[in-house]
């Protein structure tokens, strides 16, 4: 299994002195293939590594630092976007953990940028985003009527000239998700940067992280949010933050993270069977990359639909996107 | 995967799985004369996939991804196999290469200098290639040349070159039948055929040369040369180059040295013999 050498890897830089040919080309696909080849860049600076592997390393490297410069760009033109509004633009994800210096952003792949604003101020920021040249991506009717009464963000939209993404969150889970965090408490709570941006409280960039990876979604690239946690993990309070978790209803989910992350990246922790199971598929990969426990992988699919919406209103929105012609894979 | 091969083009190695034995056995006799690279690590991995578990056996149909993949990639035919690896070892190059810039160009050396010729699929700058391989110059790659962001120099990226439809019978008959792969009829490109560079184009595979010449063939017109301004060939190669933007000012930086510092011409030309003799006159007169 390569994500389990990738893990290793991550945890003990070390390790990687071990490694055969045939297990580098499972590493480094596998860190590919989870987006994980810049933080495994960085945690291997200084580490002996063989030659054909020092440029992939320095290429990924290069690629991390114009991901973070174009990503700190794009939260400048958004809150330049938005800068008559009144709102406060906090960042979230890598666009945050970058524009912060956290070291959750060092080596990260970062792809849309992804803010979130009070859910009052969310029509005068899409008006504000339209007009300064950011467009619908989503043509579908359907689709975009579900973004906007279920779920926690507006559809994306992408800048017409810059061809980048933004998601223009209100709230960090579903509408329909049954734990209900409170995003008002979040936005208060938020950090000033500078320029008109702010970023979450470290609690709730903890919080946040835990919703996203283990409330919501099937556990695609499950590895990279759990190294974004066990990172932020370092600058909390572990007091409030289990408060803050219990005020936002995920208690549980942040004590499963912090088991999680301490397994698979930290000093160890004692896993229930269910963490077991989590930590089965978030190793789902061979020595190509390909993913591997298919039915587990489906079963966590499966599982995220579930999370997301109640039964019939399940069922309704299957058969909407069957009807439509889409498949899972 | 169950069946791979790993192979060396230039400075880039590709591993290459496949779900099936076909496309491997026709890479690994295409390029034997290639360095064998087996149990090295690579650059890239390339996978050759059913595009869903019962596509294996049934009316088998391949995924092509990778390190680097695009999700709505067309299936294939695995008749098309071969080319279905080929276009898995240009994706990773496409989307994934970071050390040198890479123009979408064919380039051939002679007398320690380098031609490239960019245009798009069908300018005839794969087959010309091809025929200048032949006679007298060193092929050094049909689809990538890839210029030295430090010393501006090309380095020779020489896989199998890529032969469509009419091209194919031109060049069958310059180079024979052992230097040539299955006929791949019908793909998306039309009918394709691939053709195995010659020995020396393997052989001399790490030499990189300074370029002299830059032009942009047009097959199928009365013969003609113009003119092309460094502006409009500036804005052309950004758009032939995949990872232009990705390189940032490295990239610019090389670009830029490139377009001033070589003659440029447009060729229109109606057959291939019309073309070498534009090409060697073009080629005589350059500084």
């Amino acid at each position: 299994m390569s994500a389990t050498l990738l893990i290793r890897a991550l945890r003990d830089p070390a390790f990687a002195a071990m490694l055969d040919t045939s297990a580098w080309n499972g590493l480094l696909a596998a860190a590919r293939a989870e987006r994980l080849i810049g933080t495994l860049a960085l945690r291997l600076e200084g580490q002996s590594v063989p030659d054909a592997v020092r440029p992939i390393l320095t290429d990924a490297l290069a690629d991390t630092a114009r991901d973070a410069q174009q990503a700190i760009w794009e939260a400048d033109r958004a809150a330049f976007a938005l800068r008559d509004t009144g709102l406060p633009v906090i960042l979230l994800k890598g666009g945050a953990y970058v524009a912060a210096g956290l070291s959750a952003g060092r080596g990260r792949f970062i792809g849309d940028l992804d803010i979130l604003v009070p859910r009052a101020g969310l029509e005068v920021a899409e008006r504000a985003l339209m007009a300064a040249g950011w467009e619908w991506v989503k043509e579908d009717p359907y689709d975009d009527a579900y973004y906007r009464q279920w779920m926690h963000e507006l559809p994306p939209m992408i800048h017409g000239e810059r061809d980048r993404m933004i998601d223009v969150h209100h709230t960090i889970l579903p509408l329909t998700a049954r734990p209900t965090p409170d995003a008002a408490a979040m936005v208060a709570d938020a950090v000033p940067l500078g320029n008109g941006l702010f970023l979450l409280s470290a609690e709730d960039r903890v919080i946040h992280a835990v919703a996203h990876m283990l409330a919501d979604g099937d556990l695609q690239g499950g590895l990279r949010n759990l190294w974004d946690i066990h990172c932020l993990l370092a600058d909390v309070e572990p007091a409030v933050l289990a408060m803050r978790a219990a005020r936002h209803g995920l208690s549980r989910r942040v004590a499963q993270a912090r088991r999680l992350a301490a397994y698979l990246y930290g000093d160890g922790a004692s896993l229930t069977p269910w963490d077991r199971i989590i930590a089965a598929r978030l190793s789902a990969r061979n020595g190509w990359g390909q993913e591997t426990r298919k039915l587990l992988v489906f079963a966590f699919f499966v599982r995220s639909h579930w999370l997301r919406m109640p039964p019939l209103m399940l069922a309704r929105h299957l058969f909407t996107k069957w009807r439509k012609g889409h498949r899972p894979q | 995967m169950r069946h791979a091969v790993t192979l060396r083009i230039g400075p880039a190695t590709f591993r290459i799985g496949s779900a099936w034995p076909q496309p491997i056995a026709q890479l690994s006799r295409l390029y034997s004369a290639y360095p064998d690279m087996a149990g090295h690590i690579a650059d890239f991995t390339v996978r050759l996939q059913p595009t869903n578990m019962a596509r294996r056996w049934l009316r088998p149909s391949i995924f092509i991804t990778g390190d680097h993949g695009l999700a709505d990639a067309a299936p294939m035919s695995l008749a098309h196999g071969l080319l279905a690896a080929e276009m898995g070892m240009n994706l990773q190059m496409a989307l994934g290469w970071r050390r040198h810039l890479l123009l979408h160009a064919s380039s051939v050396e002679k007398d320690g200098r380098v031609l490239v010729m960019t245009g798009e699929s069908g300018s005839g700058k794969s087959t010309l290639s091809a025929l200048l391989g032949e006679r007298g110059w060193r092929f050094m790659g049909d689809e990538f040349a890839l210029l030295d962001l430090i010393t501006g120099h090309i380095l020779p990226f020489p896989r199998l070159v890529s032969l469509k439809n009419s091209a194919i019978a031109v060049v069958e008959q310059a180079v024979g039948e052992p230097r040539m792969g299955p006929l791949l009829i019908g793909t998306a490109k039309g009918d394709i055929r691939h053709m195995v560079p010659r020995a020396d184009a393997v052989a001399r595979m790490d030499e990189d040369a300074p370029p002299r010449l830059l032009l942009f063939p047009r097959f199928g017109h009365a013969p003609a040369i113009r003119p092309v301004g460094q502006a409009e060939i500036f804005m052309r190669l950004t758009q032939a180059s995949t990872n232009y933007v990705a390189l940032g000012q490295p990239g610019f930086t090389a670009l830029t040295r490139f377009v001033r510092g070589i003659p440029a011409h447009a060729i229109d030309f109606p057959d291939g013999d019309t073309a070498i003799a534009m090409v060697e006159e073009l080629w005589g007169n350059a500084p």
